[in-house]
């Protein structure tokens, strides 16, 4: 007797709890396995581009800040080193480490998002709690520092828009200090923890050579065993002073570049950013951070692409200008927006179940890949 | 529990109008989609984590729209979107509250002049209770917000015919 | 790692027949114009010639250059007839860690490229982002649908200079 099967269509979001916000995916599925996966984005896309083209270079920060509204800073200084090349201003020494030790809390605070939403999205609640309690410590060291806990425009044009707060340096101390022994219980919690391993590990496997020409980057990239970040590899700001590891997927629990490994490089970087943190701290050389801005902003006719790592991948500006006070043309070469198209080549073959798990350690932020 | 325990411990007596005590269930029990758009769904689970915890006024969210009772609508609300939100708010069963969380969702916010796919205002779709202000409203903002809601709930009276709002 | 004189140098001398033109003489970074017809076999020679292997496309960037002429429609809005539009491509190669700008330039007013998805995955929707802001086509594309505005949006390319915004979509007012 022969049975009659057919394919089965599944609709995922735009409203649903754990897909990060406003993505729908549509699910071909052949009984419980995935055979196909198509994203479906631009339900948050917000004409970031057009509005590059009607603003002036200054006002085009806070813009940047509410495309990954996670990492606002990464995203300022993206764009700022851009048009810094554009205008060829040397900022201040003192400017420089104050954007590190900035964008770097940002990525210990993105991390921490990701980390505690994808144990949300598996059944772990907990560890949410904990990482968004840490995260409101950083989002404290923000405040006192600009006033904004979320989107900042916070890094200008040639400076910052405000010198840091005589307690910042001892607040962000006491921080790391309280950080540390909270970063091994997460591990206790989460990380070592068997269920989650059982299903994290060994699901979604993204060999290299696929990752590469797929574009992905970031800590998907490294996670597939390559040591590729743009902090050392192609450097930028101050970088290039301190002393720091980049983590890669080794397999521990499963295979290289599963999304257990996606996983904890992400823990492992935010170790690493408190070394980096540690060390700009301690070595914050004085001077005037407003010194360097630029009266008027109106760079030669030309085009740039400026580039920093973002805790989600390589964010890239393609900046051209016209000679005149707004840009010409701004393109975003967004790290989600690239990382997502990878979902299909990673789900294919997996359960239904497996795609929360997946989508959770790709780690998108909608407003970035729609923008 | 501590203090109505002893006071009904007895089987007391309360004498109330059914609308007051219906009013009080519904506003210490709002039950919110767990629904997120853009940047202010990250200061509405902000809200809900461990520092600002959401709970403590009934709010929980539940994955579900025919099992809640508020929307928060936290975000910016795209042309693509909003046919969705709306679908959204029609499958919410009765009585149900729309809060507008930020710029971008009472007005279109930052996106109000050159956005070309921004809806400018959620209120052009579906009816809203409070408009919550800030780009992105602080927590706290959030709280207040919920707070003036729990009032404009307090005090609805469901004998009188309610204004229908177009 | 080669310079950019290098390459091109590599390049000329495999593709004789084909105009590859280099602009070295601009400001920030240096480019190379390839015709739309030829890209995608440039840049399959570029993947895998031995000595440049650029394995990852980094970035592609659709441009409306903006410089034909101006005239009014019937509405007596100002439209763009003629000119050019221009992708850029931002290549690189992480194991020899240099890097390549390419543009290619086509008409405004019947925009076609050939694509390069077939080199790189990763350029998959860059091109659906072209094509649905821009109205580029990409030739031989798998699947060219508009990607960030909705699937029936019919009042043309948003990110063209001279785009006229709808007064209603779906029954919804869109200015503000």
């Amino acid at each position: 007797m022969s049975v009659r099967t057919e394919e089965m269509v599944l609709n995922m979001g735009p409203q649903h709890p754990s897909t990060h916000g406003v993505l729908r995916l549509e699910l071909t599925l052949d009984g419980e396995i995935i055979t196909k996966v198509v994203p479906h984005i631009g339900y948050l896309h917000r004409c970031f581009e057009k509005h590059c083209e009607v603003m002036s270079y200054p006002q085009v920060i806070p813009y940047t800040d509410r495309m990954d509204y996670l990492a606002a800073m990464g995203n300022e200084l993206g764009y700022v080193i851009g048009v810094e090349k554009l205008l060829r201003i040397q900022v201040p020494e003192r400017v420089e480490y104050i954007r590190v030790i900035m964008a770097e809390l940002q990525r210990i605070a993105s991390h921490l998002v990701a980390i505690g939403t994808y144990g949300a999205d598996i059944g772990a609640f907990t560890p949410f709690l904990y990482c968004f309690r840490d995260r409101e410590r950083i989002l404290n060291l923000f405040e006192i520092t600009c006033g904004a806990r979320l989107l900042y425009n916070y890094i200008w044009v040639g400076g910052l828009s405000h010198d840091l707060h005589p307690d910042f340096v001892r607040l962000t101390k006491e921080f790391i200090k309280e950080f540390k022994p909270n970063l091994r219980e997460l591990n206790n919690l989460l990380t070592y923890n068997k269920i989650f391993i059982d299903r994290t590990a060994n699901v979604g496997i993204l060999p290299l050579e696929t990752a590469i020409n797929f574009g992905v980057t970031g800590p998907m990239l490294r996670a597939s065993g390559l040591k590729w970040d743009l902090r050392k590899d192609d450097t930028y700001s101050v970088y290039n002073k301190f002393d720091f590891d980049i983590p890669i997927g080794e397999g521990k629990m499963g295979t290289v570049g599963d999304s257990w490994d996606r996983y904890y490089v992400r823990v492992l970087e935010m170790e690493e950013s408190l070394k980096i943190i540690e060390q700009a701290i301690e070595t914050l050389p004085d001077g005037d951070v407003t010194s360097a801005i630029p009266k008027k902003i109106k760079p030669p006719v030309g085009h740039v692409y400026s580039r920093v790592e973002n805790p989600r991948g390589e964010l890239g500006y393609f900046i051209i200008s016209d000679g005149s006070t707004s840009p010409f043309r701004v393109k975003v070469r967004a790290p989600s927006f690239v990382n997502l198209q990878i979902m299909d080549e990673l789900c294919r073959g997996h359960l239904v179940a497996d795609v929360i798990a997946i989508l959770g350690s790709v780690d998108i932020v909608l407003g970035e890949v729609d923008r | 529990m501590g203090l109505l325990d002893k006071e009904f411990s007895d089987g007391n007596i309360l004498i109330t109008t059914t609308e007051d005590l219906f009013n009080w269930a519904r506003l210490s029990s709002l039950w919110q989609v767990g629904f997120g758009l853009a940047c202010c769904a990250i200061e509405m689970m902000a809200t809900s984590a461990s520092h600002y915890d959401f709970d403590r006024f009934g709010v929980i969210p539940r994955p579900s729209p025919r099992q809640s009772d508020v929307i928060i609508v936290s975000g910016t609300v795209t042309l693509k979107m909003a046919l969705r939100v709306k679908r959204l708010y029609e499958q919410m069963p009765d009585p149900k509250y729309v809060i507008s969380m930020g710029s971008c969702s009472n007005c279109g916010g930052p996106y109000w002049e050159h956005g070309y796919h921004v809806l400018k205002g959620v209120d052009r779709v579906i009816p809203v209770d409070v408009y919550v202000p800030g780009c992105p409203p602080r927590p706290e903002a959030l709280l207040e917000g919920l707070l003036k809601l729990q009032e404009k709930i307090r005090y609805e009276s469901i004998t009188k015919k309610k204004n229908e709002v177009v | 790692m080669k310079s950019f004189e290098e390459i091109v140098e590599i390049l000329k001398n495999y593709f004789s027949d084909t105009s590859i033109e280099p602009k070295s003489d601009v400001k920030f970074e240096p480019y190379i114009i390839i015709p739309p017809q030829e890209i995608d076999k440039v840049c399959l020679f570029l993947r895998d010639n031995s000595e440049l292997y650029f394995d990852s496309l980094v970035n592609l960037s659709a441009v409306d250059d903006f410089n034909g002429q101006k005239i009014k429609d019937e509405q007596g809005n100002e439209i763009m007839q003629g000119g050019t539009m221009s992708v850029y491509y931002h290549l690189e190669s992480i194991k020899y860690r240099h890097k390549l700008l390419l543009r290619v330039i086509t008409e405004r007013d019947n925009p076609v490229v050939n694509s390069v998805t077939s080199v790189w995955n990763s350029s998959n929707w860059h091109e659906r982002e072209a094509f649905d802001l821009f109205g580029i086509k990409f030739l031989n594309h798998p699947d060219l649908r508009r990607i960030l505005m909705p699937y029936d949006w019919e009042f043309g390319y948003p990110l063209r200079k001279d785009y006229q915004n709808p007064e209603f979509y779906q029954g919804m007012k869109v200015p503000y």
